[in-house]
C-alpha cells in the first residue's frame, strides 16, 4: 500500500465496543484528489471507521495520520478544524432556514461581540453564491428555504455545506441512497467536482454503478478487517460484489449479472 | 391548489394575521363607533395587553425550538411577590425594577438546566413541574396581597404620556414603549445574530444543529432564561399597573400566552414565526376580549371563541404546510 502521498491514512485501527471487535487492526488511506468507494455488508465495519476518521469515534488501538503528521480527533470538531468534513444520509439540514444560512450554520460571517455575532448577510449570501458556483450547484436562490428543495439538491446543499471552509476530505455516508434516480448522476458529478478541487472523497456505497461511476478505487471490509482494496480498473463489479460477501476468486459463480 | 403552492403558502405566513385584526376592528368599529376608537379606550387596550404581550415574547422564543414553557404565569407571580416585598421592605427603587427580570432569569435557568441536564423527555414535563413549584414557592412567601409601591416602581406599568393633546386617562403607556422595544430587541436577536438563527435551526431540526457544531443543550438553557426574563418583565408591568404584588396572578397565563403566540402564526412544530406575528396574536386576543366587553357579551364566550379560533389558526399552519412542501 502506497503511503506517501497520502492525505489522511490510519494504520493498524482496532476498536473495540464491550466485548465486540468492531474493527481489526485495519488499515485505510485516501490521497488528495481521489475518490475512494468503501464497501462491505452490514457490520463490516464502514461505518465505524467513518466514525473514527470524522472523530466520533476514538480507536481503542492505532494511529491517524493526517498530512504526515500523527493525529489524535478528541471530537468531530478537532477533525472537522483540519478539514475533514462529514456528510450524513439523511443530510441533516434545518428546512426552515434558506440554503444560505444552512451552508453557515454554525460558522456564520459577521462581527463579534461577546459571544455573539451579529451576521453579516449580504456577505454569508455571497459567500454562499460563489462557493455553489464553484461546485456548479443550481439553484433558483440562496434565500430558498431548504423544505422547498428536492431530495437531490438537498444533498447538494449539504455537500456544499461541509466544503464550504476549505476540507480536504468529504466523507459521505450512502450519499445516493435517498435520492431519486434522476437525480444520482447530479450529485455524482458533483463528487467529481469536488476531485477536480483536490478534495479526497470517501465514499460508502452499496451501489456499485455510483461506485464505478465515481470513484477511482474501491476497498472492501468485512468483520471488521480489511479484504480487498483496487484501483477501479483492476476490478470488476462482480468482484467488488464477492468482495462484499467475503468471497475471493471464484466471483463468476456468484455473478448476478454477466454484463462484465 | 392546496399541495405546493408556495405563493399562497407565504400570502398566509405573512399576511393572513394582518387582515384578521383589521376585520376585527371594523367589526368592532361598526357595532361601537363611539367608544372603540376613543383614545381612553384605545389606551386600555394598549396597558392592558402589554403585560400579556411580555409572556407571549417569551413563549414565542421557547416555541421556535418546538418547546412549550407552562411556567411563566408561576414565574410572573414568583417575581411579582419577590419585588413587591422587597419594595416594602425598604429597597430602593433601581433595585427592585432589577428584581422582577432577574427572578425570571433565575427560574427560567432552572427550567433550562433542568431540562437539558436531567435529560427529560420533554420540556412539557420540566415546565409543568415548575408551574407549581414556582407557584408553591409564591404562596409560601406570601399569601396575602401587598399594595402601595413606590411611585418609580410602578412607573413602567402604570404612567402614560398624553403631551398634552389627550385627556388625562388617556395616552400612550410607558409600558407601550417597553413591549415595542423589546419586541424591536427580540428580532433583532432571532434574525441577525447566530444565536437567534441557532434557535431557529433547532426547531427545523435539531440534529442538524447539532452537527453543525452547535451547543444544542447551552442555547436551550439560553432560550428559556430568556422566557423567563420576559415573564420577570411581565411581573413588572402587572405590579406596577394593578400597584400591588397578589398570590393569584398570573393564573392561566401561560395557556394565553401559546394561545397568542400560535395564533400569531408561530408553528407548534417549531422553526417558524415572527416577532411581529406574535404582537398580532395579543392584539387579536385583547381585542376581542375588548369587543366582547364592549358589546356586554357574557365573558364565557371570550373562552369559546379563544378556544376556536385557536383551532382555527393551527389549522391555518397546517395548510400552510401542506401548500409549502412538495409532493
Amino acid at each position: 500500500m502506497t503511503t506517501e502521498t497520502a492525505l489522511l491514512e490510519a494504520k493498524g485501527v482496532t476498536k473495540y465496543f464491550g466485548a465486540v471487535t468492531a474493527l481489526r487492526n485495519v488499515n485505510f488511506h485516501v490521497n488528495s484528489g481521489e475518490a475512494l468507494g468503501v464497501v462491505g455488508d452490514n457490520g463490516a465495519g464502514k461505518s465505524t471507521l467513518m466514525k473514527i476518521l470524522s472523530g466520533l469515534y476514538q480507536p481503542s488501538e492505532g494511529q491517524l495520520v493526517f498530512a504526515g503528521q500523527p493525529v489524535h480527533f478528541s471530537s468531530p470538531r478537532t477533525a472537522r478544524n483540519m478539514g475533514i468534513e462529514m456528510v450524513y444520509q439523511d443530510f441533516a439540514l434545518a428546512g426552515n432556514l434558506p440554503i444560505y444560512e444552512n451552508i453557515y450554520l454554525g460558522r456564520e460571517p459577521g462581527m463579534k461581540f461577546g459571544g455573539l455575532t451579529v451576521i453579516d448577510r449580504a456577505k454569508a449570501r455571497e459567500m454562499a453564491q460563489a462557493h455553489l458556483d464553484k461546485l456548479k450547484i443550481h439553484v433558483r436562490s440562496v434565500d430558498q428555504p431548504v423544505e422547498e428543495l428536492s431530495g437531490g439538491q438537498r444533498q447538494a446543499v449539504a455537500i456544499a455545506r461541509a466544503t464550504a471552509f476549505d476540507a480536504k476530505v468529504v466523507i459521505m455516508d450512502e450519499p445516493t441512497a435517498a435520492l431519486a434516480i434522476k437525480e444520482v448522476g447530479k450529485v455524482l458529478d458533483l463528487i467529481k467536482t469536488l476531485k477536480e478541487h483536490g478534495v479526497a472523497v470517501i465514499m460508502i456505497s452499496h451501489r456499485m454503478d455510483d461506485i464505478f461511476y465515481a470513484c477511482d478505487r474501491v476497498m472492501a471490509l468485512f468483520h471488521g478487517a480489511n479484504f480487498a482494496d483496487s484501483p477501479l480498473d483492476k476490478t470488476s463489479r462482480n468482484e467488488v460484489i464477492g468482495w462484499i460477501m467475503g468471497t475471493k476468486d471464484h466471483t463468476a459463480q456468484l455473478a448476478h449479472d454477466r454484463v462484465h | 391548489m392546496i399541495s405546493n403552492n408556495p405563493a399562497l403558502s407565504k400570502f398566509l405566513e405573512s399576511y393572513g394575521i394582518i387582515v384578521v385584526i383589521i376585520l376585527m376592528m371594523a367589526f368592532l368599529y361598526a357595532t361601537q363607533p363611539a367608544v372603540f376608537l376613543s383614545a381612553t379606550n384605545l389606551t386600555n387596550i394598549l396597558k392592558q395587553n402589554a403585560y400579556p404581550a411580555m409572556l407571549a415574547l417569551g413563549m414565542f422564543v421557547v416555541i421556535i425550538t418546538a418547546g412549550i414553557d407552562l411556567s411563566v404565569g408561576s414565574i410572573l407571580v414568583l417575581a411579582m411577590m419577590c419585588l413587591a416585598i422587597a419594595d416594602k421592605a425598604g429597597v430602593p427603587w433601581p433595585i427592585v425594577l432589577l428584581i422582577g427580570p432577574a427572578v425570571g432569569i433565575v427560574c427560567g435557568l432552572f427550567n433550562g438546566l433542568g431540562y437539558t441536564m436531567l435529560k427529560l423527555p420533554h420540556p412539557f414535563i420540566m415546565t409543568l413541574g415548575t408551574l407549581y413549584t414556582f407557584r408553591g414557592i409564591s404562596n409560601r412567601i406570601s399569601l396575602a396581597p401587598i399594595s402601595g409601591l413606590q411611585p418609580e416602581v410602578r412607573y413602567p406599568g402604570q404612567a402614560f404620556y398624553s403631551w398634552g393633546m389627550l385627556a388625562p386617562p388617556a395616552g400612550i403607556p410607558v409600558s407601550f414603549f417597553l413591549v415595542i422595544i423589546c419586541a424591536v430587541g427580540l428580532w433583532f436577536f432571532l434574525n441577525r445574530t447566530n444565536m437567534g438563527r441557532h434557535i431557529f435551526a433547532i426547531g427545523g431540526n435539531p440534529q442538524a444543529a447539532r452537527v453543525s457544531g452547535i451547543d444544542v443543550d447551552r442555547v436551550l438553557v439560553y432560550v428559556y432564561a430568556i422566557c423567563g426574563f420576559f415573564a420577570g418583565l411581565a411581573a413588572l408591568l402587572l405590579a406596577g399597573r394593578m400597584d400591588s404584588g397578589f398570590p393569584l396572578a398570573g393564573t392561566g397565563a401561560e395557556l394565553d400566552a401559546i394561545a397568542a403566540v400560535i395564533i400569531g402564526g408561530a408553528s407548534f412544530f417549531g422553526g417558524r414565526g415572527t416577532v411581529l406575528g406574535v404582537l398580532a396574536g395579543v392584539l387579536i386576543m385583547g381585542l376581542l376580549r375588548n369587543g366582547l366587553n364592549l358589546n356586554n357579551i357574557n365573558p364565557f364566550w371570550q373562552q369559546i371563541l379563544i378556544g376556536l379560533i385557536i383551532i382555527l389558526a393551527v389549522y391555518i399552519d397546517v395548510l400552510r404546510r401542506r401548500a409549502a412542501t412538495r409532493k
